[in-house]
């Protein structure tokens, strides 16, 4: 993704979709809008690409450099590479990493490589689209060649030990379309902002905390030193002078791919096509869907295993959606006491 | 990693429970269980992030918000008592209710502005309006219902401004009910699977835990001639907080378990011998008018209500620490919408 790209995408034409009515739940194609602006840049995101990710933390070291993230515990867990173990108030990109027995889809080990011509590749850079130039960051929405195994999974290799797989994937907000943290905010210090991204005014907020369990997620978490709360801003700074965030700039395999919503759900689409295509059954989008529990993501992955195996749930749902429901309970509940008020004192005087 | 397997020596070092294996094996978590508990239904099987909550738990400070949500119902149920005291003509008990509204309030306005991570902001609450925040709302229904309070028990003290005192009483009774039952909203309306799940009944849950603590305030103080209120709203409040706190776990399937487990299981079943002991030993205080009953009566009733709350609270809290809790649950609902 270009720098350009957000400046660019404010002056690109076409109008924006209007905003849906249901401002609790359900597909919201105009975020900002809904939230009250008038002229609104598009809807800009994150599109976490988990299976070219090499787990180098790049991102997680660039966003506390750009932010001044504070550290966030020196430990070793023990567990895995992964010490940084989730998102919260000082690590707001988080790379999990997970091994397991199971052989990586499509992958050819034991390969040669002797008939390959290097100096040939090099030269068809940029000319065609399986082999796109170095500028390029979007892997081309094309099928697998012809050579790559289908769905075939790796032989056991010869000492007799069985393939196993190792899955990165760096996590981060998800600047849901209906963020359950902006909904209970008590004090208004979290807002939507023009690029539908969701932020914590640090001015504003009072450290109530109410933020913190709202979230699906597991995001958002209050900075105990500081009481107030911490999570990813989308670098609104940087997006504010037309920049892409730090972590996305620092990703080396364009893992992390930052752009206009729109243009990374296509993306990701045909990236997927792709995969399936070579035999990666796995892929998964997660968090893409404007009809899932939180009318879509913000930033949303490509997952190449279960959503809970990467720590994220399977099936969030902003709980302001039973709100309505939770409050007409409550009325009823109040009015059940009234009455229960009046009932102890209508019995015969004593 | 399991994966010592590399040495030559064959597998070594293999630390059971820290895999991250593929499928739904993952990230089982055994929680041992209290003294001779038999799970309900075989322990799920889910995958998980090496047994790493989804959820960040909530970061609340458990005196301070369960606390608050005990003094609130208190308060509440109590400004109930204290207007119906004033309109039959029960002074001792119209002054009780007064106070006691006044002070738990004023109490657990304090908790609620302690447990802030930056205290001084506290204002900042009243910035905006939003009824989507149920703790915004709860902060503007604070904010007119604590001066009610202590306007009608400071005009009660002083004997004085009498018409100012019974417009106060009776807006802190109209804004009471809603005082004690909005605080089940300000737990359901979060992630915390525990908390969510029970928004149907909580409400009324709460409703009568507060009930039952301010007619223990009103029982343990009070003479029992003019106790007969507090009496009846004792065994109605203590009813109506068993009978729907039952419901809702029955309802809530799986995330009920966090209530029958650990410390949440021994502070609600002290509740519930607590609050059930205590309205019956309100009934009896009615007929056989002695003194120590009532107060017995009342004490139990009051640390009932209390245990009820921090049982609650501590209940959602562990429902947010182990994944089982986010991950079962959703699994089932994208299994059953899948058909
Ligand atoms: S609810 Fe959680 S994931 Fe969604 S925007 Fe808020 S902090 Fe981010
Ligand atoms: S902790 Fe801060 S950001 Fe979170 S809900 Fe409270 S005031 Fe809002």
């Amino acid at each position: 993704m270009t720098e350009a790209n957000t400046t660019a995408a404010r002056g690109s034409g076409g109008d924006p979709p209007p905003p849906s009515e249901n401002l609790l739940y359900g597909p919201q194609p105009n975020v900002a809008q809904a939230a009250g602006y008038t002229d609104v840049p598009p809807r800009m995101g994150f599109f976490t690409d988990t299976s070219v990710c090499i787990g180098c933390k790049a991102c997680e070291v660039a966003c506390k450099e750009w932010n001044s993230v504070p550290e966030d515990g020196l430990e070793f867990t023990g567990m895995s590479y992964d010490n940084t173990q989730g998102l919260g108030a000082d690590t707001w990109r988080h790379v999990a990493f997970i091994e397991q027995r199971k052989p990586l889809g499509g992958q050819e080990p034991g390969v040669g490589h002797e008939g390959f011509d290097v100096f040939e590749a090099a030269r068809s850079l940029g000319t065609s689209p399986a082999s796109p130039g170095p500028g390029a960051t979007a892997p081309s929405p094309q099928a697998a060649p012809a050579g790559a195994p289908a769905g075939e999974i790796s032989p056991v290799s010869p000492d007799g030990r069985t393939e196993l797989r190792w899955l990165m994937a760096s996590d981060v907000c998800k600047h849901c379309t209906h963020a359950a943290c902006l909904d209970v905010c008590p004090t208004g210090a979290l807002f939507r902002t023009e690029f539908g991204t969701v932020v914590v005014q640090e001015d504003v907020c009072n450290g109530c905390g109410y933020c913190v369990p709202a979230c699906p997620y597991g995001v958002i978490d209050q900075r105990k030193e500081d009481g107030r709360v911490w999570k990813c801003t989308l670098c609104y700074d940087r997006l504010g002078v037309g920049m892409e965030p730090a972590c996305a700039k620092a990703c080396p395999t364009d893992s992390i791919q930052f752009g206009p919503l729109e243009e990374l759900r296509e993306r990701a689409a045909a990236r997927v096509a792709q995969l399936h295509a070579a035999g990666v059954t796995d892929a998964r989008l997660y968090g893409e869907s404007p009809e899932d529990g939180v009318g879509g993501d913000g930033a949303f992955f490509l997952l190449l295993d279960e959503p809970e195996v990467y720590g994220l749930p399977p099936d969030p749902q902003v709980t302001t959606r039973d709100l309505p429901a939770m409050w007409k309970h409550a009325a009823m509940a109040a009015v059940s006491l009234a009455a229960l008020g009046v009932a102890s004192f209508v019995r015969r005087p004593r | 990693m399991s994966g010592s397997d590399v040495t030559r020596e064959g597998v070594q070092g293999a630390r059971p429970g820290r895999d991250a294996p593929t499928g739904a094996r993952a990230g089982r978590r055994r929680r041992r269980r209290g003294r001779g508990e038999q799970p309900m239904v075989p322990d799920a099987q889910f995958s998980s992030y090496y047994g790493k909550p989804v959820l960040n738990k909530p970061t609340w400070k458990p005196l301070d918000i369960a606390g608050y949500l005990y003094l609130g119902g208190l308060a509440g149920a109590a400004s109930l008592l204290a207007a119906g005291a004033h309109a039959t003509g029960r002074p001792d008990l119209a002054r009780v209710a007064k106070l006691g509204a006044a002070g738990a309030i004023t109490v657990s306005l304090g908790a609620l502005v302690h447990d802030l991570g930056r205290p001084a902001r506290f204002v900042n609450m009243l910035r905006v309006f939003k009824p989507t925040s149920p703790m915004n709302m709860g902060s503007w229904l604070l904010s007119g219902y604590a001066p009610l309070t202590m306007a009608a028990a400071a005009a009660d003290v002083a004997g004085r401004y009498r018409l100012v005192g019974a417009g106060a009483t009776a807006g802190a009774a109209v804004l009471g009910p809603a005082v004690a039952t909005y605080t089940a909203v300000l737990l359901s309306d979060t992630a915390v699977p525990s908390w969510h799940e029970g928004y149907r009944e909580l409400p009324f849950v709460f409703a009568g835990s507060g009930a039952s603590a301010a007619a223990g305030l009103a029982l343990a103080s009070v003479p029992a001639a003019q106790a007969g209120p507090a009496r009846r709203m004792a065994v109605l409040g203590a009813a109506l907080e068993m009978g729907l706190f039952q419901l809702m776990k029955r309802r809530m399937g799986m995330l009920a378990e966090p209530f029958e487990r650990g410390r949440p299981h021994t502070l609600l079943r002290a509740a519930e011998v607590l609050t059930a002991g205590g309205a019956a030993l309100a009934a009896l205080s009615g007929r056989r008018r002695e003194r120590g009953l009532a107060v017995a009566a009342g004490v139990a009733l009051m640390s009932g209500s209390a245990a009820l709350r921090f049982g609650v609270f501590h209940a959602g809290v562990d429902s947010a620490e182990d994944p089982k809790y986010t991950v079962v649950p959703q699994r089932e609902r994208l299994e059953a919408r899948a058909g």
